[in-house]
């Protein structure tokens, strides 16, 4: 496969699942912000926008930050390069680059999310239909997953295209729990009552993990069981160590068609060993804060390395 | 003025089963089909970029969704014209990149061809495979009465517009399938698996026994990007860019994957002048550096092959008839339109004298850009036009203005004939071979003879008749 089309569909599904998690956070938000707490709103969508790493870009185009501000610049600011709408047009335009690459009908899910995006403007969705929105918005990236995945030649462009999506989603996970991480540190379990259990629950809505964590761990709130369904427990689709047990998957399958390992495997292998190999005391010991930063660094390198590996000369 | 379809009942009427469906369908039900049919363009994403012109780059051809047709009689006189002009032009290329017999002879001046800007020296005695330099050529083509038609232009350089023919026929096929019922619509279809099997017959002398093929793009913001990656894609090859190429060890090798792969026949889609920045252009980000050196020893094929503009030129087009019976012994089958070339003194005179007659071209232009339609101009244009034509004559030929035949089109005041031409698609291989079918381009508006889609031209399904 030609080394730019590989690059192409890494990034295009990086974008696409980008843009979903960009509606997720809003969302959050958006619930937040309606819900009676000690914090505020501004507090509130300002952990977004740095979820988001749109603070300094939302910085230089509003600089006040209100509900309609965010919602602005996460959806449909252009200049902000991570915006639901600057992800699919940076997705399109991949896409397009390589339009031999993938099948008729991911194009055209991709296209058509991309033409109806155009012509909504931010008023139109501010207030009651924001919701609506973004289930839109996620609809959009769930029917572009699901063209891939029915449509797709298991070749190595479907590797490609699957370590995006779990590159981009391990990092978007990593980045929430990194901007929240103060409120799931054990002491502010003894502390109780100070940060409500809506707070908590933040970081489920964000990642789209409150049922199933229900599901996993019957409905009490804690935020030690927070932090580990989302980082090291393989059943939560969004969990660091899910993310990585999938981008091993891929990068193995890489390995068994070019019959050659390159140091992105050595690198992933090692971040997925220490996910395996861990427990929420182990990471709580290390510091929370500075296992995930630690950890979006090496992903980052592994991505890098990924680059190295297969975009040959590029 | 003569209308294709005409009234009933000539005998082996190509329209018969068009002028029925048009007869049971009303106004409405026709509107909403073109809706539907302009809404697939989009979602399939058939465009084509314009640029620099503000509003949305990516614009749509209108796509017509009365199709055009031929019966087999008409079409076996076009497909014996196309197909010996194309082997014409292609032994003119090899003619004046080699010993010149024809200007030898007398036939076609020296300077029309050796001071030719598309004359490229690099190609002087350089053996293209197969002799074939034009592997694609699209030839031009209006109709003025029944089995009148005239060639207005050959392209041999890579004449575009062949996917608008495959997919408008896979629309229509979609949108009317009882329209195909009666089986008589020869297939188009396969016209990838020819253009695969040409290129395939023209690998260089060093190729891989299997050829990798693949078509090269200037990228996504070239006007005909769609048709690239339709192409490639239909051919199952690797539709790449300038950077994904690079020559070492006397051949061309593509970045990929697994490391580099060898490459052994090119279809480019960019222009001569970037093919090669240590050959050509020196600025030229779109090609490959070293490609023609790899070229002229035989270690990849280009298609076409560079230099071929030299025989698509609008001046040299007036010798097409010379060189058919020069070299082939035979006489046209198709007649060029009488053309006034400035750069002589005799035909100048004339042009400027009966401008309002006319339609003067630039040699070099293309698109319908920088012509003038004499009728329809007014004084003032054909007056600044002239000044144009006095100030460098040898840029300029004339033709008189033609009275194009008509197709029944879908138009905002209902269905009404407009004006059309045509573009069959000549492959150029071990064998020459031409695909039932083509482009055929209508002019929207009323009266209008410019059906160049940079000017709002649209497009429609041709059909050609089984017998």
């Amino acid at each position: 496969m030609l080394s730019r089309t590989a690059e192409n569909l890494y990034w295009m599904t990086r974008y696409v699942e980008r843009a979903e998690n960009m509606a997720r956070l809003v969302e959050m938000g958006a619930r937040m912000s309606a819900l009676p707490t000690s914090t505020g709103h501004r507090t509130e969508w300002e952990s977004v926008l740095s979820a988001a790493s749109a603070a300094d870009s939302h910085a230089e185009s509003y600089g006040e930050i209100t509900r309609e501000s965010a919602v602005e610049h996460i959806l449909f600011d252009l200049k902000n390069p991570s915006s639901v709408i600057s992800c699919f047009a940076a997705a399109r335009h991949n896409a397009r680059a390589m339009r031999t690459a993938l099948t008729t009908e991911a194009w055209e899910a991709i296209n058509d999310a991309w033409i109806k995006l155009r012509r909504v403007r931010a008023e139109e969705v501010q207030g009651e239909r924001l919701i609506d929105f973004l289930g839109w918005i996620k609809s959009r990236g769930a029917l572009f997953r699901g063209a891939l995945d029915s449509t797709s030649l298991r070749d190595e462009g479907y590797d490609f295209m699957r370590l995006g999506f779990f590159v981009e989603r391990v990092n978007n996970t990593a980045r929430i729990l990194d901007v929240k991480y103060y409120l799931l540190l054990p002491a502010t379990e003894q502390v109780g009552g100070g940060v409500d259990h809506y707070q908590w629950t933040t970081v489920l809505r964000a990642t789209s993990s409150l049922r199933s964590y229900h599901w996993v761990y019957r409905g009490e709130y804690r935020p030690a069981y927070i932090a580990d369904f989302l980082i090291l427990n393989k059943l939560s689709p969004r969990s660091l160590a899910h993310c990585y047990e999938m981008i091993l998957q891929h990068l193995d399958s890489l390995e068994r068609k070019h019959g050659r390992r390159f140091a992105c495997h050595d690198l992933a292998s090692i971040s997925f060993g220490r996910l395996n190999g861990w427990t929420m005391e182990d990471i709580f010991q290390e510091g929370l804060h500075e296992f995930l930063s630690d950890f979006i660094s090496r992903t980052n390198e592994v991505s890098a390395a990924i680059a190295d590996a297969y975009w040959y000369g590029g | 003025m003569y209308d294709e379809m005409g009234p009933a009942g000539r005998p082996d009427d190509p329209y018969r089963d068009i002028r029925d469906w048009l007869n049971a369908t009303d106004l409405e039900t026709l509107r909403r089909k073109s809706l539907e049919a302009e809404t697939l363009f989009r979602k399939i994403g058939i465009t084509f970029a314009v640029y620099g012109e503000g509003g949305d780059p990516e614009r749509l051809i209108p796509f017509d969704i009365v199709p055009r047709v031929f019966n087999a009689e008409e079409w076996r006189k076009l497909e014996r014209g196309v197909i010996q002009r194309a082997r014409a032009l292609n032994m003119f290329l090899h003619d004046v990149y080699h010993r010149g017999e024809i200007i030898r002879a007398g036939v076609v001046p020296a300077d029309l061809v050796y001071r030719n800007a598309a004359f490229e020296p690099a190609m002087i005695g350089v053996d293209p495979p197969r002799g074939v330099y034009s592997h694609i050529v699209g030839i031009d083509i209006v109709r003025v009465g029944p089995g009148d038609f005239y060639v207005l232009e050959d392209n041999c350089r890579t004449p575009s517009g062949v996917s608008y023919m495959l997919e408008n026929r896979e629309i229509m096929m979609r949108m009317f399938p009882s329209l195909f019922a009666r089986g008589r619509v020869l297939p188009v279809d396969d016209y990838p698996t020819q253009l695969r099997r040409t290129l395939s017959g023209v690998r260089p002398i060093k190729s891989q026994s299997d050829p990798t093929i693949v078509v090269l793009t200037p990228g996504a913001y070239n006007s005909a990007y769609y048709e690239h990656s339709f192409l490639a894609d239909q051919m199952g090859v690797e539709l790449v860019e300038g950077q994904d190429l690079y020559v070492e060890g006397g051949y061309v090798w593509m970045r990929s994957t697994g490391g580099p792969k060898r490459v052994d026949v090119i279809y480019r889609r960019i222009d001569d002048d970037f093919l090669d920045p240590l050959c050509f252009r020196r600025d030229s980000m779109l090609g490959v550096p070293g490609l023609m050196d790899v070229y002229r020893s035989g270690g990849v094929s280009l298609a076409s092959a560079p230099g071929s503009g030299v025989a698509d030129d609008k001046a040299v087009y007036t010798y097409v008839p010379d060189m058919i019976r020069f070299y082939l012994g035979e006489t046209p089958a198709l007649n060029n339109v009488p053309t006034y070339k400035c750069a002589d003194p005799t035909d100048l005179k004339y042009v400027l004298e009966n401008l309002h007659e006319l339609v003067v071209k630039e040699v070099h232009g293309s698109g319908g850009y920088g012509m003038i339609v004499g009728p329809k101009a007014t004084q003032a244009e054909r007056e600044a036009y002239a000044e144009r034509i006095k100030a460098d004559p040898r840029d300029f030929i004339a033709q008189p203005t033609l009275a194009l035949s008509t197709t029944p089109t879908l138009v905002e005041e209902g269905v009404a004939p407009r004006h059309v031409d045509l573009r069959p698609y000549a492959l150029v291989g071990d064998e020459v071979r031409l695909i039932p079918g083509g482009l055929t381009r209508v002019a929207m508006r009323q009266g209008s003879l410019v059906v160049n889609s940079s000017q709002g031209g649209g497009v429609k399904d041709t059909w050609v008749l089984a017998e």
